[in-house]
């Protein structure tokens, strides 16, 4: 079992940083849900609001880690271009996308939305930690900074899961690959 | 002894009256960054002189400028809104229907097709 270089920054970038922040979105929109939805719900313990607190805070981290990553390490790879008369244009991703008619699109309209609306999460998310860190249980005091919170919220799991979506699917069109091998595991033989 | 605080509890006497002009700033400077990030994307597409202007890191071309500015702009806002109106009170519902315009714009304003329409 092995992978690349590139392939393992992906996967973190993805998998690890992504897919984290798309499932913590959810909890914590659940929460916040619950206490702030109308009829207000029960006040948060103070052990629960220092704990979302740390949770928000690390959904923050999350969020500018996954976009981070990906305009910086792994966009390079995939906007790489070929050298002149290149036989293959399998670790040039962007270039094979646009090379045949029926996969173009996932360029054109996935990663060209992909690569903007992704920079939506890391500032709505940034905004909803700062407004609950500053205003913590006051919160229920403020309905409309209430609502920000959680609409803000709400809009980063979607541009979240796009990003999420074209990012899968780029990958699995024409995977970022390359690099240097990594050996996880060697196998028996048959 | 119950572990719960009163929302009076929370605010020491001493502290100032809790106001929403610090959240309200970080609310419209947050829909501002997201709009922004939309404009600098279509402005750095649709201009070559942008389009090169916007190439801070060249492995990752534009999208390193068009991002930079956003964010910098986006900081810059909520600094300059959060000194206005820390410690007021300020039209919070009307603040966060713009914030929200704002937002709403910068997620159709990012999908190509709709992009490519200016």
């Amino acid at each position: 079992m092995e992978i690349t270089v590139r392939g393992f920054w992906t996967m973190i970038h993805g998998m690890g940083f992504g897919a984290l922040y798309l499932m913590a979105c959810s909890g914590a929109l659940v929460e916040l849900f619950l206490h702030y939805r109308k009829p207000l719900g029960p006040e948060i313990l103070i052990e629960n609001e220092k704990f979302l607190g740390i949770y928000l805070t690390v959904m923050t981290a999350l969020a500018w880690l996954t976009v981070l990553t990906g305009a910086y390490i792994i966009y390079p790879w995939y906007r790489a271009t070929p050298p002149p008369g290149a036989a293959s244009l399998a670790t040039f991703p962007q270039r094979l996308l646009m090379s045949s008619p029926s996969t173009i699109a996932w360029h054109s309209i996935g990663m060209e939305w992909k690569e903007h609306v992704a920079w939506l999460v890391p500032i709505s998310i940034t905004m909803a930690t700062a407004v609950f860190l500053r205003y913590r249980r006051n919160l229920t005091q403020q309905p409309e900074l209430r609502a920000a919170v959680l609409g803000f919220m709400g809009i980063s799991l979607l541009a979240a899961g796009i990003a999420g979506f074209f990012g899968a699917m780029l990958n699995k069109n024409a995977p970022v690959q390359g690099g240097t091998t990594i050996h996880i595991v060697r196998g028996e033989q048959p | 002894m119950s572990d719960r605080v009163s929302s009076d509890q929370a605010i020491s006497p001493n502290a100032r009256p809790m106001t929403n002009g610090a959240g309200a700033a970080a609310v419209l400077a947050a829909g501002i960054g997201s709009f922004l990030v939309a404009v600098f994307a279509i402005l750095a597409d649709q201009i070559a002189s942008i389009k090169s202007l916007m190439n801070f890191y060249k492995p990752t071309g534009p999208l390193s400028g068009v991002t930079t500015c956003a964010i910098v702009a986006w900081l810059v806002a909520w600094a300059l809104l959060h000194r206005r109106w820390n410690w007021r009170n300020v039209a919070a519902g009307r603040i966060t229907a713009a914030a929200f315009v704002l937002l709403f714009l910068a997620l159709l304003l990012t999908f190509p097709p709709i992009a490519d329409l200016f």
